[in-house]
């Protein structure tokens, strides 16, 4: 449920779900996200659901922030909206070219390299959101053995396709930019495919996702 | 297809296409980029005669040296720009808001923006561009848009696919009003900040930084004393948004910014003063001023009639 609706400026309506990050409280976002979208309410021009927050953005030509939240308020969110949750599986090499920070991350978390990767690899994430740059997906939960903070100084360019890892979270990087996760290794797969108008993230919130290791080999010949 | 194009002598420093933007996207990642100045945008397009949402060039500081291929086009120059058009041997100094015909091989040459940021190019018709999610808008960190999502470079050529005949010669006489003092809203983190960080923020002076572009406005000034936490669990960001990282200097989110982030939101530009807060150059110091939200909507409204008329003059 939405604990708080406040306004973030004058076009846009900001829906609390609480402070913690959990499946429970996201999926609570997600249901209200798709049923919102669903609904195609005149004005809104967007939406950000994240770990536990929802943006409603809206034109303020048309509407205006009393409008919107009483819309909000009287939408009866108990209705099933269906939706189609994916498992996907991402091929990640570990290759040393790719983890960029496998050193740092054997010495912060006080684990070899091999338990690290063997933790990481088991693990079946969760996807809460997706964003920041185009179809990069923020996944969940890591265990509290593997949780690191960000690098003390971002990367100005994390290459394409990089997996990193920050607290409990994983994530792809589908484009060079800048940013400092913790880099474990790297994908082959497009995540994002900006040539497609319908879909064209390959993770979306809700989906599972389970990475597998492959070899520079494997890494080398995945897109022929 | 019409045999119409520019050659791009000299493509400037920032030089993109850009029309209304894209709806509906910040849930993968997808800002909704646009001309920055949504005003001038329109007007660019309403004194050549075009439909309002057509695509237009825009340009920072320096523009670009064009020069036409073909048998005639009008165009139009908004913003606060230095121009200049040669015809035939003569080189004449270009008002903005009038448009003007060019004929084959006559130049455009767009010196620069006077003490403002970004400027735009209409042409009566359509430059041959492929949309991307119903735009054409360029935002070049994520390549989307047209010209594969890079900016405009040297040796390009600009297709037009078509030129509106019997176009009559338009123009207005509009000044842009400056800003110094910028209205906002309360953040939702604003009591994140400590009493003397509200203050500062509220009352000093800052410098836009060099390091502005279209996907957000960096300043410099007094450090915003943080006194809760310098990271939020990231969450959606808008454009207008000011976050305040771990260095205490507010960066304002412009139309191509990050859809998602972990600063602390200390307060958000009212919608009315979008179209000139992205105008303000660097180097320039500018004021926040704290209004209420029902001030902002009344605020808005008065603008967008306001614009409106401007259109209707034309």
């Amino acid at each position: 449920m939405i604990k708080n609706i406040s306004n973030l400026g004058d076009a846009a309506l900001y829906c609390d779900f609480g402070t913690e990050v959990n499946k429970k409280i996201n999926s609570e976002v997600i249901k209200y996200f798709n049923t919102i979208k669903k609904r195609n309410i005149e004005g809104i021009n967007n939406l950000t659901p994240s770990y536990n927050k929802l943006i409603i953005s809206y034109d303020l030509k048309v509407t205006n922030y009393k409008e919107i939240k009483d819309k909000i308020e009287k939408l009866n969110i108990a209705e099933a909206i269906k939706t189609n949750n994916k498992k996907i599986e991402i091929p990640v090499c570990c290759d040393p070219s790719f983890s960029l920070d496998m050193e740092r991350l054997e010495n912060k978390l006080n684990l070899t390299k091999d338990k690290i990767l063997e933790n990481f690899f088991k693990k079946e994430f969760f996807c809460y959101m997706t964003g920041f740059i185009a179809g990069m997906p923020f996944l969940g939960d890591l265990d509290e053995n593997m949780r690191v903070q960000r690098l003390e100084t971002p990367r100005v360019k994390v290459p394409k396709g990089s997996v990193g890892i920050t607290e409990q979270f994983a994530d792809i990087y589908t484009f060079e930019s800048p940013g400092g996760w913790n880099i474990i290794g790297n994908t082959p797969l497009e995540v994002f495919d900006s040539s497609k108008e319908i879909d064209p993230n390959l993770i979306n919130p809700g989906d599972t996702v389970k990475f597998k290791q492959i070899t520079l080999e494997e890494y080398k010949n995945y897109n022929e | 297809m019409s045999k119409n194009y520019f050659e791009i002598i000299r493509a400037g420093i920032n030089t993109t296409f850009q029309d209304k933007g894209r709806n509906n996207l910040y849930h993968i990642g997808i800002p909704f980029s646009g001309a920055m100045d949504k005003r001038n945008y329109l007007l660019a397009n309403k004194l050549v005669g075009n439909k309002l949402n057509l695509p237009v060039i825009e340009f920072a500081y320096q523009g670009p040296l064009l020069k036409f291929f073909g048998d005639k086009i009008n165009i139009v120059i908004t913003g606060d720009v230095v121009f200049k058009i040669k015809q035939n041997d003569k080189e004449i100094d270009g008002n903005c808001y009038e448009t003007y015909e060019l004929k084959n091989e006559d130049e455009i040459n767009i010196l620069s923006t006077n003490k403002s940021v970004y400027g735009y190019l209409a042409i009566s018709g359509r430059f041959d561009l492929k949309l991307q999610w119903g735009s054409c808008s360029i935002n070049t960190k994520a390549n989307i848009g047209s010209n594969d999502g890079k900016k405009l470079d040297n040796d390009q050529k600009i297709k037009i696919s078509k030129v509106n005949e019997n176009v009559n010669k338009k123009k207005i006489n509009y000044l842009n009003s400056k800003i110094e003092n910028i209205r906002i809203m309360k953040g939702t983190n604003f009591d994140y900040f400590s009493e003397k960080g509200k203050k500062d923020f509220l009352e000093k002076e800052f410098t836009v930084s060099k390091l502005s572009d279209r996907m957000g406005m960096r300043l410099e000034g007094p450090e915003i004393e943080n006194i809760v936490n310098t990271n939020i669990k990231s969450e959606g960001l808008l454009k207008g948004v000011i976050q305040v990282p771990a260095d205490g200097n507010p960066i304002i989110m412009l139309s191509d910014h990050g859809t998602i982030g972990g600063y602390p939101k200390i307060a958000v530009v009212a919608s009315v003063d979008y179209d000139r807060l992205v105008q303000i150059s660097p180097g320039s110091k500018i004021k926040f001023k704290e209004i209420e939200l029902t001030d902002a909507e009344t605020l808005f409204k008065l603008y967008e009639m306001e614009t409106q008329n401007l259109l209707s003059q034309i």
